[in-house]
C-alpha cells in the first residue's frame, strides 16, 4: 500500500449524498466512526474503494466521498476480490450486513478470508434483516420472535467470530457501533494489516431489534460485560476488574479472580500463528449476551493472495519476457501454404 | 529384440482427395491422443482438416462398457473442408465396446481395424454383443483388419523397462503407426512430441516410440494391406498455419484483445465441461499480464469480474450453461453499472448437467432473456474453431465501447474440435478503443452516465484516479450524476436508453454475407458451430443444381443492419438448429416470416450430408 501524507477533514470524507438510514439507526454512529478514522488514514481518497452487497448496512458506499461499488446481495467480498487483485494499491473495503455476509454471502466471506484477500470486510450486525424489515437472520438468538418467525426462531445462531477464525482469516475483530473509539482502534489496526480483515460491529437497528446490545452498551453492562481484549496484556474485565479470563487445555473459561492466582490470566497475543486460542476467545459468548470480548482477537501476518498473484506474474514476465501475440499464435507448431 | 527401424517398403499408394477416420477405444485408452498426434502431422503435412473428439462425461467410466467409450474423428482433405466429415471411411476399434457404438456410422465398404486381442467373450458380452460380432456376418461389407495390437506391444515391449500392466498403455501407438502407415504418415513429428512429452521419463518415451514403430511395420509386413493411400496438401490460400481448437483460438483472442486494448485481462472462472480449457490456457500466460481467478464459485467469478472491470481491466468470466444460470444475477448487475464485461458461455447439452461433453445450441434464448427485468445485451457466436479467435476480440471491442456485458457463445463442438488457422499477424488486427477517463466532464464534477451521444457509452473512470471519485451500483440511476433515482420518467428513460443503446450496436457491425446462389428461393439461415455444416450442404446442393443460398450470423443481438433486407429476398427461410428451435423464434418474432426449423438435440452436430438431405426436404415440400 503507497501511502501519501494526506490528512483531510471529516467533511472531506463525506459524498454530497442524503443519508436515508432511519433516524436513530446505528449505522449513522458507524459512517461518523469510518469517516473519521479515513481522514485520518493517510491514504487519499482516490485510493479508497467501498464495495457493498445489498442491505441497510450496504448503503455505505454512496455517503463516502471514494470510489464505491453498491453491488448484489451477498457478493461483495467477490467483487472486492476483482478490485484488488485488479489494483493493489488501492484500499479496498467491504460493508456488510449479517444477512449480506453470513447467510447469501457466506460462501464469499469465507473463501476471501481463507485466500487472504487484501480487503478489509465489516460487517454490521444488527441480527436481523434490516432492509427487508424485520425478518430473524443468521445471527438472530434462538427463539427470537419475527415476521417470520411468529412463534420464535429456531435456528442457532452464528458466532461470526468463529466462522471467521474458522475460515482461517488472518485479522479478526469486533467492535460495537457505540463505541467510536473502540471502532477506531480497530479500523486502524485493521487498515495496516496487510491480508484480509474481518470486523464485526455490532449495530443496533432501532426500528426491528431495538437494543439487541443492550447488555454491551447500557451503562451496567458495558462495565460487567465487556472484555476488552488489548495485545500483551491480562484480560480482565468487570466493574471492579473482579473477573479474568484464563486458557485451560486451550480452553478459554471466565474466572474470578479471588479463585485463582494472576499469574494464571490470559495475557492476550493478538499474533499466534494458532488460531485455537482466539477461537476459544470467540466461544465465551454466542451472541452479545454476558461477558462478550472486544477488540482485536486476531492479527498474524501470511501471504496474501494480492502479492501472490502479483509475484507469479511478475515471475512469469522476468522468466518468459513480456507477451507476445505472434508468437503465442505460432506456439503449437505451424506450417506454411505457398 | 532389435528396435525396429522404419520398413520403406510401399505397396500401392492410392492418391485420395479426403478421408476421414475415426478412432475408438475406452477412455483410457488413448484415443485422444492419437487421434490429435495424426491430426496434427496431418495439419503439418499441409492437409486441411477438422476434427470432432466425443468423450463421456465420466473421466473412467467402467473398461469395456459401451458408456466408457472414447472417440476422435478427423476428415483430412486435399481441399478446403468446413466439418470433420459425415461417415467415417475408416473406423479404428480398441474394442468391441468401441465397435458396437460407432460401427453404425462407418460408410458402407469403410475399412474396419480391430484390436483382436480385445474380443474377447468377457469383452464381447460387456459391449451387449450375444454373438462374437465378428462372427456374426454384421461386419460384412466392411473391408475388416484384425490387429493383435496387445500381442504386438508386448513383443515390442518385452526388453523394455516399461514391465506388467503398463506395457499395454502403449498400445494406441501400434494402432497410430499402423494408421500413420496406411495413410503414408511419416512418423518423424510423433517420435519429436513422444521424446519432448516424456523427457523426463525416457523409457516411457522409448516404449511409446518402439510400440509406434511396430505398428507401423506390421502394415509392411502383414499381406493385408496391399494398398496405402495419400491424401494431398490441400490448396488453401498462402500463409501460415496452426492447427487449434475453439477454447484455444477463444483463449488467445481474449489475450490479443488485451493488448489491442491496452488493458490488462482478468478471467475470473469456475471449472465446468467444456469452458475449463480456456482457463486452463489463460492460466499459463501471465507473462501477459493475465490474472486468472479461480473463484469459489460462478456467481464469484462474474461477480470479482464486475470488480475488475470497475478496476479497469478487459474482464471476462467464462463458463458453460449451469454456470451462466448462476451469474445471472451479476451480468444484470454490470449491465445497470453499464460496466464492460466479456461472458463467455461455451454451450453443452441442457437442462440441468445435461450433456457435459456433447454440443448443444440451446442457451441461445437464455443468453438474450435469462435475466431479470429489461435487461438487453449483445449476444454473439462463434462458428469455429479460428473464428472464435476473432469474436473474442469483436466481443471485447464491443463490450469496451459501449459500456455493456456482452455474452459470446461458443459451444462444445467449436471448443474441442480443431481446424488449421491461416495466421493473422498481430499489427494486421484492429486496435480496441475504450471509455477510460482520467478527467472531470462538468463543472459540477464527475458526472458517471454523462454519455458520449454517438455510442451512448459512459465514462469510464477507474479507482486511483484522482477527482472522479464516484459511486455506482444496481439501484437506478440519474441520467448524468449516476445517483440512485426513484423518478418513474427517468426510469423509462434508463431502460429505453439501455436497449436503444444495444440496438444501435447494429450500426457497427459486419453485415450479413451470403453464400451459394444468391438468386435462389431458400435461404438457409445459421448460428454459431452449425456454420461448417451448413455451408457444406449448400455447397453439396449447389453442385448438385439445387438453388439455395446459407449466410451464418455472428451477432444474434442486435442483428446486422441487412438481415431484414436479405431475408426478404427469399420465398423460403430454413434455419438449422441444434436445439428445438431458438433463433427461428427470434427471427419470426422480428421480421414476421414463416421460418422453416431444422433442429436436432442429439448430442451430436449436424453432418453437412444430413443436412444437405433435410434442406432439400424442405425445398421440395
Ligand atoms: C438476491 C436477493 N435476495 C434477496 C434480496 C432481499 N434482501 C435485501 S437486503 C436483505 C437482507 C439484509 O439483511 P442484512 O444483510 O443483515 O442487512 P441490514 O439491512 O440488516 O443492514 C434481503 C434478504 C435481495 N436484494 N437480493
Ligand atoms: S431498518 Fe434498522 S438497520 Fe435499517 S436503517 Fe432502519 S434502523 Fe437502520
Ligand atoms: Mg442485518
Amino acid at each position: 500500500m503507497s501511502k501519501v501524507p494526506v490528512s483531510y477533514k471529516r467533511t472531506d470524507l463525506q459524498s454530497d449524498q442524503e443519508v436515508k438510514w432511519c433516524p436513530g439507526c446505528g449505522d449513522y454512529t458507524i459512517l461518523a466512526s469510518v469517516q473519521s478514522f479515513m481522514a485520518e488514514m493517510g491514504i487519499s481518497k482516490e485510493k479508497i474503494v467501498f464495495v457493498s452487497g445489498i442491505g441497510c448496512a450496504a448503503r455505505f458506499p454512496y455517503y463516502m466521498n471514494t470510489y464505491g461499488l453498491h453491488t448484489i446481495h451477498g457478493r461483495a467480498p467477490a467483487v472486492a476480490t476483482g478490485v484488488t487483485v485488479s489494483n493493489p494499491d488501492l484500499s479496498v473495503w467491504v460493508v456488510s450486513g449479517d444477512g449480506d455476509a453470513l447467510s447469501i454471502g457466506g460462501n464469499h466471506l469465507i473463501h476471501a478470508l481463507r485466500k487472504n484477500v487484501n480487503i478489509k470486510i465489516l460487517m454490521f450486525n444488527n441480527q436481523i434483516y434490516g432492509l427487508t424489515k424485520g425478518q430473524y437472520s443468521p445471527t438472530s438468538e434462538e427463539g427470537k420472535k419475527t415476521k417470520s418467525s411468529p412463534f420464535g426462531s429456531v435456528e442457532l445462531p452464528f458466532n461470526p467470530m468463529s466462522i471467521a477464525l474458522g475460515a482461517e482469516a488472518s485479522f479478526v475483530a469486533r467492535s460495537v457501533d457505540m463505541d467510536r473509539e473502540l471502532t477506531a482502534q480497530v479500523l486502524q489496526e485493521a487498515s495496516t494489516h496487510n491480508g484480509s480483515a474481518f470486523v464485526e460491529i455490532y449495530q443496533n437497528c432501532n426500528v426491528f431489534n431495538d437494543k439487541a446490545f443492550e447488555q454491551l452498551t447500557s451503562k451496567e453492562g458495558r462495565v460487567a460485560n465487556r472484555i476488552n481484549l488489548v495485545h500483551g496484556e491480562k484480560v480482565i474485565f468487570g466493574a471492579e476488574d473482579e473477573f479474568a479470563v484464563t486458557i485451560e487445555n486451550g480452553e478459554a473459561k471466565v474466572v474470578k479472580r479471588t479463585d485463582i492466582d494472576d499469574s494464571k490470566i490470559y495475557v492476550h497475543d493478538i499474533t499466534r500463528e494458532n488460531p485455537s486460542v482466539a477461537f476459544s476467545l470467540s466461544r465465551l459468548s454466542h451472541g452479545p449476551y454476558g461477558p462478550t470480548p472486544m477488540g482485536v482477537f486476531r492479527k498474524v501476518q501470511r501471504e496474501t493472495y494480492n502479492d501472490d498473484v502479483i509475484n507469479q506474474i511478475n515471475f512469469a514476465k522476468d522468466s518468459k519476457g513480456a507477451g507476445d501475440v505472434d508468437k503465442l499464435i505460432r506456439s503449437l507448431g505451424t506450417w506454411n501454404v505457398d | 529384440m532389435e528396435e525396429p527401424t522404419l520398413a520403406t517398403d510401399k505397396k500401392t499408394v492410392e492418391s485420395i482427395p479426403a478421408i476421414t477416420i475415426r478412432f475408438a477405444g475406452d477412455s483410457g485408452d488413448g484415443m485422444q491422443l492419437i487421434g490429435t498426434r495424426f491430426t496434427d502431422t496431418s495439419a503439418l503435412f499441409g492437409n486441411d482438416l477438422a476434427t470432432l473428439p466425443s468423450f463421456p462425461a465420466e473421466i473412467r467410466a467402467p473398461q469395456g462398457t459401451i458408456a466408457g467409450v472414447s472417440s476422435f474423428q478427423v476428415q483430412i482433405a486435399d481441399f478446403d473442408i468446413l466439418t470433420p466429415g459425415d461417415n467415417p471411411e475408416v473406423l479404428v476399434a480398441m474394442n468391441p465396446a468401441a465397435l458396437k457404438a460407432h460401427l453404425h456410422d462407418l460408410a458402407p465398404n469403410g475399412m474396419l481395424i480391430l484390436n483382436e486381442d480385445a474380443f474377447e467373450e468377457k469383452n464381447i458380452t460387456k459391449a451387449g454383443y450375444k454373438l462374437d460380432p465378428r462372427e456374426s456376418g454384421e461386419l460384412d461389407g466392411y473391408r475388416v483388419f484384425e490387429v493383435p495390437m496387445e500381442k504386438l506391444t508386448k513383443e515390442a515391449l518385452k526388453d523394455s523397462e516399461i514391465k506388467g500392466r503398463a506395457v499395454l498403455r502403449s498400445k494406441n501407438m501400434i494402432a497410430l503407426g499402423l494408421i500413420s502407415w496406411v495413410f503414408n504418415r511419416p512418423l518423424e513429428d510423433t517420435v519429436n512430441w513422444i521424446n519432448k512429452k516424456f523427457e523426463k521419463l525416457p523409457e516411457v518415451a522409448d516404449a511409446n516410440i518402439k510400440t509406434l514403430k511396430t505398428g507401423y511395420n506390421f502394415g509392411i509386413t502383414v499381406e493385408a494391406f496391399h494398398h496405402t493411400y495419400v491424401v494431398d496438401k490441400a490448396k488453401l490460400p498462402a500463409g501460415e498455419y496452426t492447427n487449434i481448437n475453439g477454447n484455444i483460438g477463444l483463449s488467445w483472442g481474449l489475450v490479443a484483445a488485451a493488448k489491442l486494448s491496452e488493458l490488462e485481462l482478468f478471467y475470473g472462472s469456475y471449472p465446468i465441461t467444456p469452458a475449463s480449457d480456456i482457463l486452463h490456457e489463460l492460466s499459463k500466460h501471465k507473462n501477459f499480464d493475465v490474472i486468472t481467478f479461480q473463484a469459489e464459485d460462478e456467481i464469484a467469478a462474474a461477480a470479482a469480474t464486475v470488480g475488475a472491470s470497475f478496476t479497469g481491466k478487459l474482464a471476462v468470466t467464462g463458463t458453460s450453461g449451469p454456470g451462466l444460470a448462476l451469474k445471472s444475477e451479476t451480468i444484470s448487475l454490470a449491465l445497470s453499472a453499464e460496466l464492460p464485461m466479456v461472458i463467455v458461455n461455451v454451450q453443452r447439452g441442457g437442462p440441468s448437467t445435461g450433456l457435459p461433453t456433447k454440443p448443444e445450441q440451446s442457451d441461445l434464448l437464455f443468453a438474450l432473456y435469462g435475466r431479470h427485468g429489461e435487461s438487453p445485451l449483445p449476444v454473439l457466436a462463434s462458428r469455429s474453431p479460428s473464428h472464435a479467435f476473432y469474436t473474442a476480440i469483436e466481443a471485447s471491442r464491443i463490450a469496451l465501447k459501449y459500456m455493456t456485458p456482452v455474452i459470446l457463445l461458443s459451444d462444445n463442438y467449436v471448443a474441442t474440435g480443431s481446424e488449421p488457422w491461416l495466421l493473422p499477424d498481430y499489427k494486421d488486427l484492429p486496435s480496441l478503443s475504450n471509455n477510460l477517463t482520467t478527467k472531470l466532464n462538468s463543472k459540477d464534477g464527475f458526472l458517471p452516465f454523462h454519455r458520449d451521444m454517438t455510442t451512448f457509452a459512459r465514462p469510464w473512470a477507474t479507482p486511483g484516479t484522482p477527482g472522479l471519485e464516484h459511486r455506482i451500483g444496481g439501484l437506478e440511476k440519474e441520467e448524468g450524476t449516476g445517483n440512485v433515482s426513484y423518478d418513474s420518467d427517468n426510469h423509462q428513460y434508463m431502460t429505453d436508453m439501455r436497449a436503444w443503446k444495444i440496438a444501435n450496436i447494429a450500426n457497427d457491425i459486419e453485415p450479413l454475407e451470403l453464400n451459394g446462389d444468391e438468386k435462389a428461393d431458400t435461404l438457409v439461415l445459421g448460428w454459431g458451430s452449425t456454420y461448417g455444416g451448413i455451408t457444406q450442404a449448400v455447397n453439396r446442393l449447389n453442385e448438385k443444381g439445387v438453388k439455395v443460398a446459407s449466410a451464418h450470423l455472428t451477432f444474434i443481438n442486435p442483428f446486422p443492419d441487412n438481415l431484414g433486407e436479405i431475408l426478404s429476398s427469399f420465398k423460403t427461410v430454413i434455419i438449422p438448429e441444434l436445439n428445438t428451435g431458438q433463433l427461428i423464434k427470434l427471427i419470426r418474432e422480428r421480421f414476421l416470416i414463416d421460418a422453416k426449423g431444422i433442429n436436432k438435440v442429439a448430442g451430436v452436430p449436424f453432418t453437412a450430408q444430413e443436412l444437405a438431405d433435410k434442406i432439400e426436404e424442405k425445398i421440395n415440400e
